[in-house]
């Protein structure tokens, strides 16, 4: 992968100026592959990671796993779609083994997961079935650790 | 017995008459400041892999508590051979060329024990590493410093060399990719000095620990050489690549006559390594490229960005090219290293190792590792900037 989107990915607050010295480059070509990148919808959005947990918030969030009827034509994409529209639905997968699509789903309540999955997802034409798992506690999210501060053990001089 | 005068007269004068490291006395100064961001850390800010990690703790669950081999466990000198005959172009014989150690320092010591007599020169590089001069001078050796310069980019030559060899001169110490000025050497200039090495039959150890850390060409051991495999002690470990500096995992790899030699003094001395760090050392061996390959990416960005920002403020300095360390000159701003550094910390609160640490030729220069996060460089270039502006 380009180094600048590895960057990126670490942090994308990076000052356009510090990524341009650490890769060598002028400021202007970082700023235009950057704008490259946006513009061809490789960088899709910037987002910052949350600990959401500690913010105690009315939500909770569901991973469903679900099994459909690949249509005739379009396959698993067509519905895949249509299920991945919904506003609710944060996340959308297509897996291989028992299921096919899994998702993660959010609501304010678990009633109200149940009845966007009972109302809207598992009456869409061409599911299945589905499996819902409510998420407990989040350890770690995109890489991240949620519970965990950094700390530098290291002396402050050493050879 | 009473006072220590006393006492300190009656210790042996080789221990005696050395001072500590300079490294030791700054950071006496740093610790008692708080807040300070730090340039003058020497070890990675990586954590160690998390498999190498789990697996140690694993290790110790199974009783791996034991003593081993003195020279190590034999899984692991099997490993060590495939990975130095890869990474480093030489092969060595697990069974009797391979010799697990507590640390490269350990390695080091026992090195210039098991080929010095007293009064033999041993010819080494300053600005260098802070242990070889008190490891040749605790073995009786008598150090022979060649100076190196930011002119040819802190490179040894072989005219340097040949300026300071002398007719008891027997062993030859490297350390490239060097802390601390980030030189390495190329292929060119190593050819010459094996050649040297060879035309006055002399001894080398070379110590490879930032062997894996080298940002634009390949690292080239000098063990790789014609004629120098057979005389060389070849010296390497698990603190910078695998960040395990507290593992203290080195080892050396030697023609036999040499490792039984160095082994007989590890075995009376320390027995053998760690149990629980062998086990370490043998996990990272599993996928070092996979390890090594994102740190070594993220220290080339950095050290881009340090050279960057110190052309950009105006501080001299030869490009660095290997190990985790930039080494800019500070001569015309008229103060000492240790001057300059105090006040750096003193008035922006960050702390830097003074080159003098590194030898008497490292005066005028700073040591600034970038083992460090981006953010934390970011500041301390911010606040470098700042007081070199005001001098």
């Amino acid at each position: 992968m380009d180094e600048l989107l590895k960057i990126l990915q670490t942090n994308a607050l990076e000052p356009r100026e510090t990524i341009a010295r650490m890769l060598g480059l002028p400021l202007e070509e970082v700023a235009q592959r950057v704008a490259d990148y946006e513009k061809r919808g490789v960088i899709r959005g910037y987002q910052a990671i949350l600990n959401e947990d500690q913010l105690g918030l009315d939500k909770v969030t569901a991973v469903i796993e679900v099994k459909v009827t690949p249509q005739r034509q379009g396959g698993f994409d067509t519905i895949a779609d249509r299920i991945s529209r919904f506003s609710e639905v944060r996340s959308a997968y297509l897996m291989s083994g028992a299921y096919d699509l899994l998702l993660f789903v959010e609501g304010k309540n678990l009633r109200e997961v149940a009845a966007f999955v009972s109302d809207r997802l598992a009456s869409l034409e061409g599911v299945v079935s589905t499996s819902t798992h409510f998420m407990l506690k989040t350890y770690k999210r995109f890489g991240v650790l949620m519970h965990q501060g950094h700390s530098d053990e290291r002396l402050t001089i050493t050879p | 017995m009473n006072g220590s005068p006393s006492l300190r007269n009656r210790l042996s004068r080789a221990v005696r008459d050395i001072p500590r490291s300079g490294i030791r006395d700054f950071f006496d100064i740093v610790s008692t400041m708080k807040e300070v961001i730090s340039l003058g850390i020497g070890e990675p800010d990586f954590d160690t892999p998390w498999h190498v990690r789990e697996s140690t703790v694993f290790a110790l669950e199974r009783g791996a508590t034991h003593y081993t081999s003195n020279l190590g466990y034999l899984e692991l000198r099997q490993a060590l051979a495939a990975y130095v005959q890869r990474t480093f172009g030489a092969s060595y014989d697990p069974q009797t060329e391979v010799l697990v150690t507590v640390g490269v320092s350990e390695a080091l010591d026992l090195a210039v024990r098991a080929l010095l007599n007293p009064g033999d020169e041993v010819l080494y590089h300053e600005p260098c590493y802070v242990s070889y001069r008190a490891a040749i001078l605790f073995a009786h050796g008598v150090p022979v410093v060649v100076e190196t310069r930011p002119e040819n980019g802190f490179r040894l030559t072989r005219e340097m060399l040949e300026a300071k060899v002398t007719p008891r001169t027997k062993l030859l110490l490297l350390n490239f990719p060097n802390n601390p000025t980030g030189a390495i050497m190329n292929r060119a200039d190593l050819l010459d000095i094996a050649a040297f090495a060879c035309e006055r039959d002399l001894l080398v150890i070379t110590d490879d620990i930032y062997g894996e850390l080298s940002y634009d060409t390949p690292h080239t051991s000098l063990v790789s050489l014609p004629g120098l495999r057979e005389r060389t002690i070849f010296l390497h470990g698990f603190s910078k690549a695998w960040a395990m500096t507290g593992f203290r995992l080195g080892y050396a790899c030697a023609h036999p006559d040499l490792i039984e030699a160095m082994m007989k003094i590890h075995q009376y001395t320390m027995l053998c390594a760690s149990s629980l760090s062998q086990k370490a050392a043998l996990e990272a061996l599993a996928r070092p490229a996979f390890d090594i390959g994102e740190m070594v990416q993220e220290y080339r960005r950095r050290r881009n960005f340090i050279a960057a920002a110190f052309a950009e403020m105006g501080l001299d300095c030869h490009r660095p090219l290997g190990a985790f360390y930039a080494f800019p000159s500070i001569a015309r701003y008229g103060l000492s290293s240790r001057d300059f550094a105090l006040q750096l910390l003193e008035e922006e609160k960050v702390a830097v190792v003074p080159g003098s640490a590194f030898g008497a030729c490292g005066e005028g220069f700073l040591r600034c590792a970038y083992a460090t996060s981006m953010a934390n460089l970011q500041e301390a270039m911010t606040r470098l900037k700042r007081f070199i502006a005001k001098r």
